[in-house]
């Protein structure tokens, strides 16, 4: 009994005199910075502490033996290593790894303007869009004011960095978009014809872009829809030329929901108002549907459906330019439907699922007539040419992609996806001349494409996207295979450089087939230089690129009359560099950015006889885009001004004895100006009472009444010369939407019961 | 001696039991303490690191991971001072919710819980509220609103309330005279509070005398 007091006094006092063990070091990463805020502990006891600004730390533990110390830190890969806890002070350097995180990573960004929810630093979202002066809500509108784009005001789409407007396509949940535009009219831009709103992500690439997406040589504008709403509502709209209201209905367990949309859209009393150019004879009425619906199949699986359809009529004279006491009357008589259809789910295993089809189609019916001042019908066969003047046009055209994708992810965040895809076409055209003489054209185009690109992150701060295509067309009957390559490094400082590099190849547009020759695609290789420091106040971003195009079409004259392709010996340059800056901060509730291109781009295509600068391609672009939101007054006022140097413009007749096309005349437009003004005014924001949100719009363009001169269309003969402007020279806008949150309403009606 | 050596393994076993779940209480206690005094950002998160450790070697206990939670939003908003920055107050926000997800698999969601999985949401809000608002906003709110149906007399419920109030510009919906209505009512509250034990939730007093003192 003895011994054993004796063995418990022993061992008590051992414990009584046991020695603290001292623990101290620093934490850093592996770029020798100091990381603060990290928990240093042994395992399973309470001792530890936190590290320093300077990463250091030190405490003094009672733990004793073999022992686990751990340092930990969010998004960093816990650091484990046993040590001997034995009252000797230590001294431990740790070093974390970053976990590879897709929210920290690199992201290879060369040439793409990317906005999402995903990325915690955006370029421009939906609301950017709608509140972008110059854009009047119009996607391509806001994107106008992004470098690489040019400030081309007489026809719709996206000219980037020295590609005409069919260089760039566009993407909506993975499958090609065909009308993304209201039908073309001579001289007028068309709008997009989707709501800003209807979109959570945009990915605007200007050069360099994933080998997921091809068929377009310049430039892709991949757009990705919501997903469910944020809850049950209603929305009206209305101005002094349109009026519509739709529904979106969110299921209580937010399962799927569904929407309808209907506007009507009437120019009559607009144009009353605004003084046009043209002298229309049939006011734009437009009657446009749309409809969706979404189910959530899983946690992250989701199948979206949306369903567009319009109708539009118009009709407007304008002076004719080879008769100058006639008038030049069109027609356009269209209707537009659409559907996408997307499936994505995640199937196990680190599998992920896209499948997506998209069904479109469009008719056109264009008049064109050489009227007198009471509108009359004129047929005039002196020079014979003017006959032609009086035609009908009926396009028809059905488009239907369809497209798989699979992702595998990788240890890390290293991913690999592949997938093929189909692009079907049948355009049909049949053309009615003066005499009613009638030609008819089909032409059917089938596409297939299979693709892969994976994504290797060599560390945290180094990544590759690697990606190949190969694509086969039938109507060409041939095949292309397409490298893209893209590299990307981050500094530690949030900036980071890109590479990107890739061969884009496109199919012949389709107004100048069919033809009777044998055709390649067209090809641009892009090489693509980017520097990028962004954080959630400001980005910068530059740019420096070289395009290399080959094998561009040249056209000539069918026999019918018709501009068709005759080879594809055509090719070009681009060349430029890009400036971004935005900062949504110094300034107190003001957000602006400002964009520069430079572009110095030539090509022969089409019927150019030379190397020429194109016409719809200048050498200076700037936009400056403000934004400041007075919250007192609940208002928004918006401002943009875009510049753009003065355009070539070329007349280019057919010499007979040289048996091909000669510049006759040349020039430059003057310098482009635009000042717009944009004021959004919210009443009810903020108001937690009230169900429903309204947003009083007003906006102006060309605020300053700038002379604006597109390009220059050339008579006939070449002898007389008008200038392409604006429709008229300022144009306003105010409108009212309206959105009545259903789900508050009934918490309204359940406390006041 | 065998009894003797049972007697001393039982009364060892016991102490260690004991001692274990007395240092425990202890180290809560202490800490608790802290929680309702003005802390630096730094002092924040060394707390939470503490709570997290405490957490980490009992296993089983919710409350030190419900507090290392609620101490790591009270850092991120010392080192935001209201500002917008969502660079400190994203990754708060992400470590939040990591802990309070630990939090919630030893306990079952209670009007607690509740008040952090709010204070989670408006913190995400305020990384970039233009851009945030319609998703966060109804998801703070109906957080607290859950809070309040599980237990209406939580006094931390109508602080959070109180401060949404009180932050919110009056054209936005906020109002200083509804946030001390609010504040008062959360002070009635603390009269009568009683947490279940030394160791659950009770801080917000010193807030709530901050807030007033704020309100004349």
């Amino acid at each position: 009994m003895k011994k054993l007091f004796f063995f418990f006094a022993a061992a008590v006092s051992v414990i009584s005199v046991s020695a603290q063990t001292k623990i101290s070091g620093t934490v850093k990463d592996n770029r020798n910075q100091p990381l603060a805020g990290a928990n240093i502990t042994i395992k399973d006891s309470y001792d530890g502490t936190t590290s320093d600004s300077l990463g250091n730390f030190s405490f003094t533990t009672t733990e004793k033996g073999d022992k686990i110390l751990e340092v930990s830190l969010l998004s960093y890969k816990t650091f484990e290593k046993p040590v001997k806890l034995d009252g000797t002070a230590q001294r431990l350097d740790v070093l974390l790894k970053e976990k590879p995180n897709e929210l920290t990573a690199v992201t290879v960004t060369a040439g793409a303007f990317e906005a999402s929810d995903k990325k915690r630093t955006t370029i421009l979202n939906s609301i950017d869009i709608v509140t972008t002066a110059s854009a009047n809500a119009d996607i391509t509108g806001a994107l106008k004011t992004l470098p690489g784009t040019q400030q081309v005001g007489e026809s719709e789409g996206l000219f980037v960095r020295g590609g005409s407007a069919t260089e760039s396509k566009i993407f909506i949940d993975g499958t090609q978009v065909n009308n993304f535009f209201y039908s073309s009219t001579p001289g007028i831009a068309s709008r997009g014809r989707f709501n800003p709103f209807l979109f959570k992500g945009t990915v605007f690439s200007t050069g360099g872009y994933s080998a997921l997406y091809g068929q377009a040589l310049s430039s892709a504008l991949i757009l990705e829809t919501i997903d469910l709403p944020d809850q049950t509502s209603a929305n009206v709209g209305a101005s002094f030329f349109f009026g519509g209201g739709g529904i979106q209905y969110l299921d209580k367990k937010k399962k799927y929901s569904w929407g309808a949309n209907y506007n009507y859209t009437n120019l009559a009393l607009a144009f009353k108002l605004i003084k046009q150019k043209q002298d229309y004879f049939k006011d734009p009425v437009f009657h446009e549907g749309d409809a969706n619906f979404r189910i959530k199949t899983s946690a992250t699986g989701m199948i979206k459906y949306y369903f567009y359809i319009s109708s539009g009529k118009l009709g407007f004279r304008s002076n004719d330019i080879d008769t100058p006491a006639l008038k030049s009357a069109f027609g356009l008589d269209n209707i537009n439907m659409y559907h996408n259809l997307s499936w994505k789910e995640k199937i196990g295993k680190g599998w992920r699922m896209n499948v997506g089809v998209s069904y479109g189609t469009n008719t056109d019916k264009i008049s064109n007539e050489l009227q007198n001042d009471a509108g009359q019908k004129q047929t005039i066969s002196s020079p014979g040419y003017l006959l032609f003047k009086n035609n009908n046009l009926r396009s028809r055209g059905k488009f239907l992609q369809s497209r798989l994708v699979l992702e595998k992810k990788l240890p890390g965040i290293n991913a690999l996806r592949f997938g093929v895809e189909n692009s079907f076409s049948d355009e049909k055209a049949d053309i009615t001349l003066y005499d009613g003489t009638t030609f008819s054209d089909t032409v059917k185009q089938n596409t297939f494409a299979g693709f892969a690109e994976t994504d290797i992150y060599i560390t945290n701060y180094l990544a590759a996207k690697a990606g190949i295509r190969a694509e086969h067309s039938d109507v060409l009957n041939k095949n292309n295979i397409a490298p893209r390559l893209a590299l990307a490094y981050k500094f530690t400082n949030q900036a980071q450089v890109s590479l990107a590099y890739g061969i884009f190849y496109q199919n012949p547009d389709r107004r100048y087939l069919p033809t009777p020759y044998t055709v390649d695609f067209s090809k641009a290789a892009h090489y693509v230089l980017q520097y990028q420091k962004m954080n959630s106040v400001y980005s910068f971003r530059t740019e420096l690129f070289y395009k290399k195009y080959d094998r561009l079409y040249k056209t000539g004259t069918s026999f019918t009359g018709k501009e068709v392709i005759a080879n594809a010996d055509g090719n070009g340059d681009a060349k430029g560099f890009e400036v971004f800056w935005r900062d949504k901060k110094t300034i107190k509730n003001t957000d602006y950015w400002i964009s520069y291109s430079y572009l110095d781009t030539k090509r022969d295509f089409l019927n150019y006889p030379s190397l020429l600068e194109p016409s719809f391609a200048t050498k200076h672009t700037a936009s400056v885009v403000v934004k400041k939101f007075v919250m007192k007054w609940k208002t928004g006022f918006n401002a943009a001004y875009n510049f753009a140097t003065g355009r070539p413009y070329y007349n280019l007749q057919y010499n007979s004895s040289l048996n091909k096309y000669v510049v006759a005349d040349q020039g430059k437009t003057i310098n482009y100006n635009n000042l717009s003004f944009s004021l959004n005014y919210l009443p009810y924001l903020g108001n937690t009472k009230s169900n429903k949100f309204l947003v009083l719009v007003m906006s102006l363009s060309n605020v300053l009444g700038q002379n604006q001169v597109y390009t220059y269309n050339y008579s006939a003969n070449g002898q007389r010369k008008e200038a392409v402007t604006p429709p008229s020279r300022r144009f306003f806008f105010i409108g009212v939407f309206i959105s009545f949150g259903v789900d508050r309403t009934q918490d309204a009606i359940n406390s006041n019961l | 001696m065998k009894k003797l050596t049972l007697f001393a393994v039982a009364f060892f076993t016991l102490t260690a039991v004991f001692s274990q779940s007395e240092k425990y209480q202890a180290k809560m206690k202490e800490l608790v303490s802290q929680l309702d005094s003005f802390n630096s950002a730094d002092a924040w998160t060394n707390l939470a690191n503490t709570f997290e450790r405490v957490g980490d070697a009992e296993k089983t206990q919710w409350l030190p991971y419900y507090y290392g939670a609620y101490s790591t939003l009270m850092g991120a908003n010392m080192k935001t001072m209201g500002q917008q920055k969502p660079d400190v107050t994203d990754p708060a926000a992400d470590k939040a919710e990591a802990l309070l997800n630990k939090a919630l698999a030893l306990t079952k969601e209670n009007s607690e819980t509740f008040c952090i999985k709010k204070m989670v949401a408006t913190m995400r809000m305020m990384g970039d509220p233009m851009n945030r608002y319609m998703q966060y906003g109804p998801a703070a709110s109906e957080a607290l609103e859950k809070a309040k149906e599980m237990n209406p007399d939580n006094p931390r419920v109508y602080i959070l309330e109180g401060q949404d109030k009180f932050y919110t510009p009056e054209q936005f919906g906020g109002s200083k005279s509804e946030a001390k209505t609010l504040f008062e009512k959360a002070q009635q509250l603390f009269a009568t509070f009683k947490p279940e034990t030394e160791m659950h939730p009770a801080w917000g007093k010193t807030t709530v005398q901050y807030f007033l003192s704020q309100i004349k």
